[in-house]
């Protein structure tokens, strides 16, 4: 046997899968509850002796180990750049790209009441962007002040106009804080360049940021270092696209993770127009591409799911999935309540599986919406022109669901449609025919893991364990 | 400080020259340093020569019916590489004809909202624009 474990501390639970690489199998799973209070490698030996239990293997058996982590809060970036179309949307992609989770994000000039915000918002890293090279110099120079005459002690990433970089980490240095410096996210304004940003975040996240969260035990346990979580995931979205050297990969496609904070959504996907007279406006996109939600996930922001869509929403889609349920009148508002005060809850019968179910479709339906590009039509000389902005999907080829609900809820396919292009909303350019598949074995960030060191295995294991499913409306009755 | 250096193009995918040709030929006799960028021009473009000739305004011109398209997201750009004070001026066939005649409100409003200075029909006279465009730059003493 060629053992290798998978881990991920969650911010709840921490995840062990063992997998067979030389047969290329899942041999078996654990999980228990994430310590990172105290020591980290006391939820994960717990899990631990589950799964060698399990499985009938020794630590002496395991050839290799990969960890992620989202625990802690996991990487938490604030933005700031100048045009928010421009710069902070370059910067806003550079962190998303790294893993990282969105805090906050301000354009322009930020004031006392913003940089008290940041401060308030216990970020890992803040990313410091404004100006092209050679452009706008003021207002990176302003905010850069502003940073520095702050309580804010995490590391700052400055990636703006070349030209004052230097100037802006003296600024910064004279005050104390811990300065990185990498090139321009938008060194012209037809050209984002984020990867040089995201080395160096991999890199805080490694060296600094490792420690501080308690994970530098787990650090220990692998022998590798720890990448955040999404990142993992993003990995696995891209292999199982463009596959390896030796391996085909599925084509385009489009992760939707559902989770009890959050919902993630990841596409490789070109997103070029359909048709070569669309107009395309807006920064140009990257293939691979992550979004995720901070106001959607179906634990903690249960309520503010159920308030984004409404009662009458929420009621309305609870009794489509659940004939059953439009008799019991159910007070979705205080069920969704208690959700978010009890997140580790475990649905008790059918309907309360279904309003999970109902939740996720409702996380999917607006959580896809922003990720995907939109259209709308102008009016011109030659007639009607249509106009995209953002990544159009309508093509994608494969649609993945991940995240708990998607092994441990029902209605899975229910949810994924939820993730395609609607006739009553036909200028979001959300996915039309794909295949689907849903992450029954909770894998992808596993498949993720292992996609550096055995491209073409962890490709196969992923094909293997995705389960496909139809998601055609149903005919029978 | 004023420079009194000029930007004049037709934007996007239009390749009409010829009102961009006429104003930059009225405004250099008028006595303007005019940097003509031709026909075809992306907006960054505009943006990288205002950049180099330290340009106070950027005129742009568009024939054929698509300009408010061609002209959205220029001043945001204009802000990102450090000309956020920069006059913006568009004029031309900017939508469809019908659209100039009937909605000419409309229209000016919408590149007000897109953070143009002015806007001119095609009609208009240059030397309407070169008194505008003195006037903006305070250079009528």
């Amino acid at each position: 046997m060629d053992i290798h474990l998978l881990i991920d501390f969650g911010s709840t639970y921490t995840k062990i899968i063992a997998v067979d690489l030389e047969r290329e199998e899942v041999l078996g799973r654990a999980q228990a509850l994430t310590t990172i209070e105290h020591d980290i490698t006391i939820g994960l030996d717990n899990a631990l002796a589950d799964l060698s239990r399990d499985c009938g293997f020794d630590e002496g058996d395991v050839q290799g180990k990969y960890a992620s982590s989202s625990a802690a809060g996991g990487l938490r970036m604030a933005a700031i750049g100048l045009v928010p179309d421009l710069t902070l949307e370059a910067a806003r992609r550079a962190a998303l790209g790294a893993g990282a989770k969105v805090v906050c994000a301000h354009g322009f000039e930020v004031d006392r009441e913003i940089i008290g915000e940041v401060e308030g918002a216990s970020c890992d890293i803040i990313l410091l962007t404004g100006g092209t090279d050679g452009g706008d110099k003021a207002v990176i120079i302003h905010n850069a002040r502003m940073l520095a005459g702050s309580t804010i002690d995490c590391p700052i990433l400055v990636a703006g106009n070349r030209v004052v970089t230097g100037q802006v980490r003296e600024i910064l240095q004279a005050a104390g804080k811990t300065v990185a410096t990498a090139r321009n996210v938008l060194p012209s304004l037809d050209k984002v360049e984020v990867e040089p940003a995201q080395d160096l975040i991999r890199d805080i996240f490694i060296t600094r940021i490792t420690d501080a969260k308690g994970l530098s035990k787990a650090r220990d346990f692998t022998g590798r270092d720890i990448v955040p979580t999404p990142m993992a995931t993003l990995h696995a979205a891209a292999l199982l696209a463009d596959g390896s050297d030796d391996e085909p990969g599925l084509g385009s496609l489009l992760v939707v993770e559902v989770g009890g904070a959050t919902t993630n959504v990841h596409s490789v996907d070109d997103g070029r127009p359909s048709d070569a007279q669309t107009i395309v406006k807006g920064l140009p996109e990257a293939r691979v591409k992550r979004t995720v939600e901070g106001d959607l996930g179906i634990r903690y922001n249960a309520p503010s799911i159920h308030d984004m869509v409404g009662e009458e929403t929420c009621q309305a889609r609870l009794a489509e999935l659940d004939p059953s349920a439009a008799g019991q009148s159910m007070d979705l508002q205080a069920h969704a309540r208690a959700l978010s005060e009890d997140v580790g809850y475990i649905p008790a019968g059918e309907v309360e599986f279904s309003i999970d179910a109902m939740l996720a479709q409702s996380a999917t339906t607006i959580a896809v919406e922003r990720h995907a590009g939109t259209l709308r039509q102008e009016y011109s000389v030659v007639g009607a022109i249509q106009v995209q902005q953002g990544k159009n999907l309508l093509d994608t080829k494969n649609l993945i669901g991940t995240g708990g609900i998607f092994k441990y809820g029902r209605h899975p396919e229910k949810i994924l449609q939820a993730a395609l292009f609607s006739p009553t909303n036909p200028w979001s350019l959300k996915p039309t025919a794909p295949n689907a598949y849903v992450d029954g074995e909770y894998l992808l960030y596993g498949i993720g893991l292992l996609a550096e060191h055995f491209p073409a295995k962890a490709l196969r294991i992923g094909k293997k364990y995705l389960r496909r499913v139809s998601l055609e409306e149903s005919t029978a009755g | 400080m004023l420079s009194g250096n000029i930007v004049i193009g037709t934007i996007g995918a239009d390749a009409h020259m010829i009102g961009a040709w006429v104003l930059q030929k009225a405004l250099t006799e008028a006595g303007f340093e005019v940097t003509f960028l031709g026909a075809v021009v992306p907006q960054e473009d505009f943006v990288n020569a205002a950049i180099e000739t330290n340009a106070d305004a950027i005129l742009v011109s568009s024939m054929y019916g698509m300009g408010i398209l061609d002209c959205e997201g220029l001043r945001d750009k204009c802000i990102e590489a450090g000309l956020k004070d920069i006059l913006l001026y568009a004029g031309g066939t900017l939508a469809a004809p019908l659209e100039l005649e009937r909605n000419w409100p409309a229209i000016e409003q919408r590149f007000g909202d897109m953070g143009f200075d002015r806007v001119y029909p095609n009609t208009v006279k240059v030397t309407e624009v070169i008194a505008a465009l003195k006037g903006d730059l305070g250079m009528n003493d």
